[in-house]
């Protein structure tokens, strides 16, 4: 049987790529909470991870239809997956960044992180205790 | 890796912010500033922000925040009548600096606020950050 620790880890190495870029498009719209017709970012977890997982060709990978053609990394850049809040209240000056509204989000992306993080370290127990054999 | 350049994100939040509480420590300091002619008295001055971009493969994408410039409100200075002072013109009349304290002070805090903010997503990223160095231990 072929062993890949990619599988060992599962779902999870890609899940934390996408909740640290998530950390990063929050911590834009905290930094922008002051900026003239600056709009709220986020993107939509569910749909990305789905195309992931399902091996599914997501709006930002690009087509290989030569052996040497490089694959670029999945989580590079998906500014196309980047989608603009509905804003709640808008403001005059044309901001859509709810403060608070951010902040929680941030909150809940890191928690989720960790969480994350806790499956991943985990398995990289769970795998170390056989390697051992202890 | 992402999560290094929230640093940078909420780095460059942290110092505009700064900037423009220097901007207002720097009107509430000359509120009181008299000037002996319209164009001689000090005006209130106003942080310009605006959203760094970068461009990226996909397309243009925030990566901070910048000060644009720092602009001087042109409303108009308060004249008073005040004849016994050594800087009065021949009306009798001083001018004093178009600063609106209310303004400014709501500045104050609104920048304050946001700089908090930004400290504690420095914080999180920090501690997030250092959970996934001890990965595996």
């Amino acid at each position: 049987m072929r062993f890949s620790l990619d599988n060992a880890l599962g779902i999870h190495p890609q899940a934390l790529l996408l909740r640290s870029r998530r950390a990063e498009v929050l911590a834009n719209n905290i930094a922008n909470a002051d900026t003239p017709n600056y709009k709220a970012r986020d993107i939509d977890f569910k749909s990305i991870l789905n195309n992931v997982e399902g091996h599914g060709t997501s709006s930002m990978m690009v087509k290989t239809t030569h052996s040497g053609h490089i694959t670029p990394d999945r989580f590079s850049g998906f500014s196309e997956d980047l989608l603009y809040r509905t804003p709640l209240q808008p403001s005059l000056d044309g901001n859509t960044v709810d403060t608070q509204v951010e902040q929680s989000k941030y909150s809940e992306n890191s928690m989720q992180y960790i969480a994350s993080l806790n499956f991943v370290n985990g398995s990289i127990k769970g795998l170390l205790t056989a390697i051992r054999g202890e | 890796m992402s999560l290094f350049n929230v640093f940078d994100v909420a780095g460059s939040a942290l110092n505009a912010q700064s900037v423009r509480l220097n901007v207002t420590a720097s009107n509430m300091a000359n509120a009181g500033t008299v000037s002996g002619t319209a164009e001689g008295a000090y005006r209130a001055k106003h942080a310009v922000f605006s959203t760094l971009m970068n461009e990226t493969l996909g397309g243009r994408e925030s990566t901070g925040v910048q000060i644009l410039d720092v602009v001087e409100s042109d409303a108009p200075a308060v004249e008073q009548y005040q004849p016994d002072h050594p800087l009065a013109d021949e009306r009798g009349y001083v001018f004093l600096p178009n600063v609106n304290g209310i303004e400014e002070l709501a500045n104050m805090i609104s920048a304050s606020r946001t700089y908090q903010s930004n400290v504690e997503v420095i914080n999180t990223s920090k501690q997030m950050l250092l959970r996934t160095i001890n990965l595996g231990q």
